[in-house]
C-alpha cells in the first residue's frame, strides 16, 4: 500500500489529470444543464491534454527551443506531445463552438436548457 | 421549393439570397404535432412507466454517478501506477523519432522552435486537417445560427449599450492595438520562440472581438464582412494546401531545394514555416471573430 | 518548485470541482476561465511554452467568450419571448 501511494506521489500530475477527468465525466453525466455538460466535456479535454504533456516532461531539461546551436537531444524535453496537444486544443475549441450553436438552436425551439424538459416537450409534441 | 438548376442556386448562395436555414427552420417550426408511425408497442403504458421511472431514477442518479466516478478514478489510478515515473529520462516516449526531430530539425527545417518545425514541416498534414476542422466547425455554426426568423435590421442592443460606457471604450482604445500587435508578434515569431499561427491567430481574434464589443459591430463590418471573410479564408487555406501538396508530391523534403531553410534565428528563415504560420493565423483570427459575430448577431 | 506545482494542482482540482458544483452559470464560466489560466501556468512549468500561450489565448480567451456570448444570446431570446407573450394580452 505504501508503495502504491509512493508511486502515485511520483506521478502526481497524472493523478490530478485522472481526478479532473473523472470530475468532467461525472459532470457530463450528472448535470441536466446543457452548458454545464459542455464545460464538463472541456474539463475532460484539458485533463487528457495535461496527462499527455506530463508524459513528455523530462526532469532537468530545457523546453524544446534550440539555444546557441546546441542540438543534443538529451538537453531538451520531448517536443512531440506538445505538437499533438496543440492540434487537440484547437479541435476542442471547434467542437465547443458547434455544441454551443446546437444549444442555442435547442433553446430557441424548446425554451429550456434542461435536458429532461427538452426531452419531455419533444415527447409530448411527437405524441408519445 | 421550386426546382432550379444547380448553377443558379449556386449563384444565389454566393449573393446571400439563398437561405440555408430556411429549409431546416421551416421543418422545425411546424405548428401541428408531427405524426409518427404507429409503433407495435401501445403508447400509454410507456408514458406512465417513463414518468414514474424518471422520478425514482433522478433520486438514484447522483449516487450512481458518484459511484461510477469513484470506480473510474480507482481503475485509472491503478493504471497510473504502471506508467513510467514522471520526469524520468529513459521513458519509451523519448524514442529515436523524437531524437531525430531535435537533432536534425533545425538543419532541415530552419526552425529554432522544434515544436513549430514538427507541426508545420514534418507533420504539416495534421495542421492542414486541423485548419479545415476549424473552418468546417465555422460552417456548421453558420448553418445552425444564420438567423432565419430573426429581424436582422434590429440593432444589437448589448453592444449599443456598452458603446456608451466610457470605461470600456477607453480601455479598448488603449488595449486593442497592443493586443493585435502582440498577436502579430506571436505569429511572426512562431519559428523562433513559443507561439505560432494558432495562438497568434487566437490573440488577434480576441483583439477583434474586443474592438467589436467596445465600438459596435457595424464599424467592424466595414473591414470584415461576409464577402471579405470568405475571400480571406479561401486564399489562406488554398495557399496552405497548394504549398504543402507540392511538398507531398515531391517527396517529404522536396521544398528545401526551392526554399532554403536560411540562417536559423532570423525572422526571414525556416523556408515555408513563416508563410504557413501567417496563413494559419489569418484563418484562425477570421474564424474566431466569425464565431463571435455569429453568436452575437446571427450573421457575420 | 515542487510546492508551487502542488499548489497549482490543488487549485486546478478545486477549480474543476467548483465549476461543476456552482449553480450560477455565469460564476461557473468565470471559474472555468480561472481553471484554464492555471492550466496554462502548469504547462509553462512543464516546459511546453507553446501550449501555455495557446491555452491562455484559446481556453481562457475564446472559449470563455463564446460561453459568455451564448449566455447573453439565451437571455436575449428569453426576453424577446416574454415581450411577445406580453403583447397580445
Amino acid at each position: 500500500m505504501a508503495e502504491f501511494f509512493g508511486r502515485l506521489w511520483e506521478s502526481r500530475i497524472a493523478v490530478a489529470a485522472v481526478v479532473l477527468f473523472a470530475v468532467g465525466f461525472v459532470t457530463l453525466l450528472l448535470h441536466r444543464n446543457l452548458l454545464k455538460k459542455i464545460i464538463g466535456l472541456n474539463i475532460m479535454d484539458t485533463a487528457a491534454y495535461l496527462l499527455l504533456t506530463s508524459l513528455g516532461y523530462i526532469e532537468d531539461r530545457l523546453s524544446p527551443i534550440i539555444r546557441n546551436g546546441d542540438v543534443d537531444p538529451s538537453h531538451y524535453v520531448n517536443p512531440l506531445p506538445a505538437g499533438l496537444v496543440l492540434t487537440g486544443i484547437v479541435v476542442s475549441v471547434s467542437v465547443t463552438a458547434v455544441m454551443l450553436a446546437l444549444t442555442v438552436r435547442l433553446y430557441r425551439r424548446y425554451h429550456s436548457l434542461n435536458l429532461d424538459e427538452i426531452y419531455a416537450t419533444a415527447q409530448k409534441e411527437h405524441g408519445v | 421549393m421550386k426546382r432550379k438548376n444547380l448553377l443558379e442556386r449556386f449563384r444565389e448562395w454566393d449573393e446571400d439570397r439563398f437561405d440555408l436555414t430556411a429549409m431546416t427552420a421551416g421543418e422545425l417550426h411546424r405548428k401541428e404535432p408531427v405524426k409518427v408511425q404507429k409503433s407495435p408497442i401501445p403508447d400509454r403504458p410507456v408514458e406512465r412507466l417513463a414518468e414514474g421511472e424518471t422520478r425514482a431514477f433522478r433520486r438514484i442518479f447522483p449516487v450512481l454517478a458518484a459511484v461510477l466516478g469513484v470506480v473510474m478514478i480507482t481503475f485509472l489510478l491503478m493504471t497510473v501506477v504502471d506508467l513510467p515515473p514522471f520526469g524520468a529520462a529513459d521513458v519509451p516516449s523519448d524514442n529515436e523519432v523524437v531524437r531525430r526531430y531535435v537533432a536534425d530539425g533545425m538543419r532541415e527545417t530552419g526552425a529554432v522552435n522544434v515544436v513549430a518545425g514538427v507541426i508545420l514541416d514534418y507533420r504539416a498534414f495534421d495542421t492542414l486537417g486541423e485548419s479545415h476542422v476549424l473552418y468546417t466547425a465555422l460552417t456548421a455554426v453558420l448553418i445552425l445560427l444564420l438567423s432565419a426568423g430573426e429581424p436582422s435590421a434590429k440593432k444589437d442592443v448589448g453592444s449599443e449599450l456598452l458603446h456608451r460606457d466610457g470605461i470600456v471604450t477607453m480601455t479598448a482604445s488603449v488595449l486593442v492595438p497592443i493586443v493585435i500587435l502582440f498577436g502579430v508578434y506571436i505569429i511572426l515569431n512562431g519559428h523562433l520562440g513559443p507561439g505560432g499561427g494558432f495562438s497568434g491567430g487566437a490573440v488577434i481574434g480576441a483583439g477583434l472581438i474586443l474592438y467589436a464589443i467596445a465600438f459596435g459591430s457595424s464599424r467592424m463590418e466595414r473591414i470584415l464582412n461576409l464577402r471579405s471573410f470568405r475571400v480571406i479564408c479561401l486564399v489562406a487555406l488554398c495557399f496552405y494546401s497548394l504549398s504543402k501538396c507540392y511538398s507531398f508530391f515531391c517527396g517529404a523534403n522536396g521544398l528545401h531545394t526551392v526554399f532554403s531553410p536560411g540562417v536559423p534565428g532570423r525572422i526571414l528563415s525556416a523556408g515555408l514555416i513563416l508563410p504557413l504560420n501567417i496563413a494559419v493565423g489569418t484563418v484562425v483570427a477570421c474564424t474566431m471573430y466569425g464565431l463571435y459575430s455569429l453568436f452575437q448577431r446571427g450573421r457575420i | 518548485m515542487e510546492y508551487f506545482e502542488l499548489l497549482l494542482l490543488g487549485l486546478l482540482v478545486i477549480c474543476g470541482i467548483s465549476t461543476c458544483l456552482t449553480k450560477n452559470l455565469l460564476a461557473s464560466i468565470v471559474i472555468f476561465m480561472a481553471y484554464s489560466l492555471i492550466m496554462s501556468i502548469l504547462w509553462a512549468l512543464l516546459k511546453a511554452p507553446d501550449l501555455a500561450v495557446t491555452e491562455a489565448a484559446v481556453g481562457a480567451g475564446i472559449s470563455s467568450v463564446l460561453l459568455f456570448i451564448t449566455l447573453k444570446k439565451l437571455r436575449d431570446i428569453r426576453r424577446k419571448e416574454q415581450d411577445e407573450t406580453k403583447k397580445p394580452s
